[in-house]
């Protein structure tokens, strides 16, 4: 294949942002050093770490010292969840979360479960809401410690109710944790949370920095063994230069983020409408209205997901897939089940800033073709 | 009583569900194949698959031979 590479996987990582590749190499040289200390080279560092801090937290609306950097968005959702609950372990030991969280708050479930904890899995619908009948009743329970809800689905897009969600966490007294990756930096954060989260890599900031927020009064505890950095939230030094990085494309990406949302969404709804026209037996998932603006997926009946995403990237097309075949489980997606949807054939596209008009029609003038290709190969055409 | 097994233990998504696919259209319309299926993937796409093509899905069973999922033919 001639054409040139299409990348279309944002929501896994996007392409660093070029503010944020020239603050890493500027960064690079200045902020080697560790922060902690009490010579010169340190205190250049620590300059570096505390302007990424407040820049930071001022994109987020949130104080500084409410904001801590994490090695990673797996690291700050695992101390978020981990933290809020040890934080009011006096309370009760139930975590309420949805159902279509995020595996890394899922996976934090599972240890507090391990640990003699509880955990309630709140139902979505077909198109990835959150039940608020049942959120309600779930939070409302006696011995809640803390509440997650993802604020956007990274798999279908869906955004959720969180403002109503919070309301009935304030009602009950408890914590409200959110899950803010696929929104930082590109819609809207939503408002009632105590503790956020979000991961540098999804806005266009290098991997390896993650962003945990824990608001002044909120009874967090750190979760892991005592270390004084970050306020005590998050062990070990961390990567100053990315953190850097990370910062400086977070106020580049947010500045621009409403006009790409303009730009993206007609984008998105393009293919939601051109797939389910022009390539048979499709269904695409989430919710068509309250979405993410760069993100869509859609099941192909009878299709096998792993061979459809190698045949897109024979063709020059990097998507991702909630299908089983692609998973090192080899179990299928935890959202496309709790929504019901298909989920074999699945193609998750998720775009960013340098996605054009172009890149998506070679996409949909492609893919019909694809899926008709393989359909033809596993002859299962007109079943 | 399912009329009809389909015995699709040990594969993989989508081949449960093209096997039902395939062999629906030969039965009475009102008959219910059972298909045993332990992909995990099959607890979804066999439902998934019934409503898009307008069939009904009766109910999953897990019994010795693992999940079985029956489906009728409504048209």
């Amino acid at each position: 294949m001639s054409a040139s590479p299409v990348y279309l996987d944002a929501a896994t990582a996007a392409p660093l942002h070029p503010v944020a590749r020239q603050a890493l190499l500027a960064a690079l040289d200045d902020g080697w050093a560790d922060p902690a200390r009490l010579y010169t080279q340190a205190r250049r560092a620590r300059q570096l770490l505390d302007a990424a801090r407040e820049a930071t937290a001022a994109t987020l609306g949130v104080r500084p010292d409410e904001l801590s950097f994490t090695p990673s968005g797996t690291t700050a959702a695992h101390s978020a969840v981990l933290g809020g609950l040890t934080g009011r372990r006096r309370v009760g030991a139930t975590l309420v979360h949805s159902a279509i969280e995020h595996s890394a708050v899922l996976h934090a479930a599972e240890t507090h479960v391990a640990g003699g904890g509880t955990a309630t899995s709140v139902p979505v619908d077909r198109l990835g809401r959150v039940d608020l009948d049942a959120w309600s009743a779930a939070v409302g329970a006696p011995g809640v410690a803390l509440a997650a809800l993802i604020a956007a689905s990274h798999e279908v897009g869906t955004v959720q109710p969180v403002g109503v969600a919070a309301d009935a966490c304030t009602a009950a007294g408890v914590p409200l944790y959110v899950d803010a990756a696929q929104v930082v930096g590109r819609a809207p954060v939503p408002e009632g949370w105590s503790v956020l989260t979000a991961s540098a890599h999804k806005w266009g900031g290098p991997p390896g920095v993650g962003v945990l927020v824990v608001r002044k009064g909120t009874r967090w505890e750190s979760p892991w063994p005592a270390d004084e950095r970050e306020s005590g939230r998050t062990p070990g030094v961390l990567n100053l230069p990315a953190v850097v990085a990370a910062a400086a494309g977070l106020r580049a990406a947010a500045a621009d983020a409403s006009t790409e949302a303009a730009r993206l969404a007609p984008l998105v709804d393009r293919i939601r409408a051109r797939v389910a026209a022009e390539v048979p037996d499709v269904e695409v998932v989430g919710d068509p209205d309250h979405r993410l603006p760069h993100l869509v997926t859609f099941s192909c009946l009878y299709v096998d997901g792993e061979a459809l995403l190698h045949a897109l990237d024979r063709h020059g097309f990097a998507v991702s897939s909630g299908s089983s075949c692609t998973s090192s489980t080899l179990r299928p997606s935890h959202v496309l089940e709790a929504m019901g949807v298909l989920s074999h054939g699945n193609v998750r596209v998720s775009l960013h800033r340098e996605t054009t008009e172009a890149d998506v029609e070679r996409f949909l003038a492609e893919l019909p073709g694809i899926v008709a290709g393989l359909r033809a190969e596993a002859g299962v055409v007109g079943l | 009583m399912p009329e009809e097994v389909l015995d699709c233990r040990g594969q993989r998504c989508p081949l449960p569900v093209i096997a039902v696919a395939r062999r629906l259209p030969d039965l009475p319309v009102g008959t219910v194949v059972r298909v045993l299926a332990d992909d995990p993937a099959a607890a979804v796409d066999i439902p998934a698959w019934c409503r898009m093509r307008g069939q009904e899905f009766v109910g999953r069973l897990d019994g010795p031979d693992g999940p079985a999922y029956d489906i009728r033919r409504r048209h």
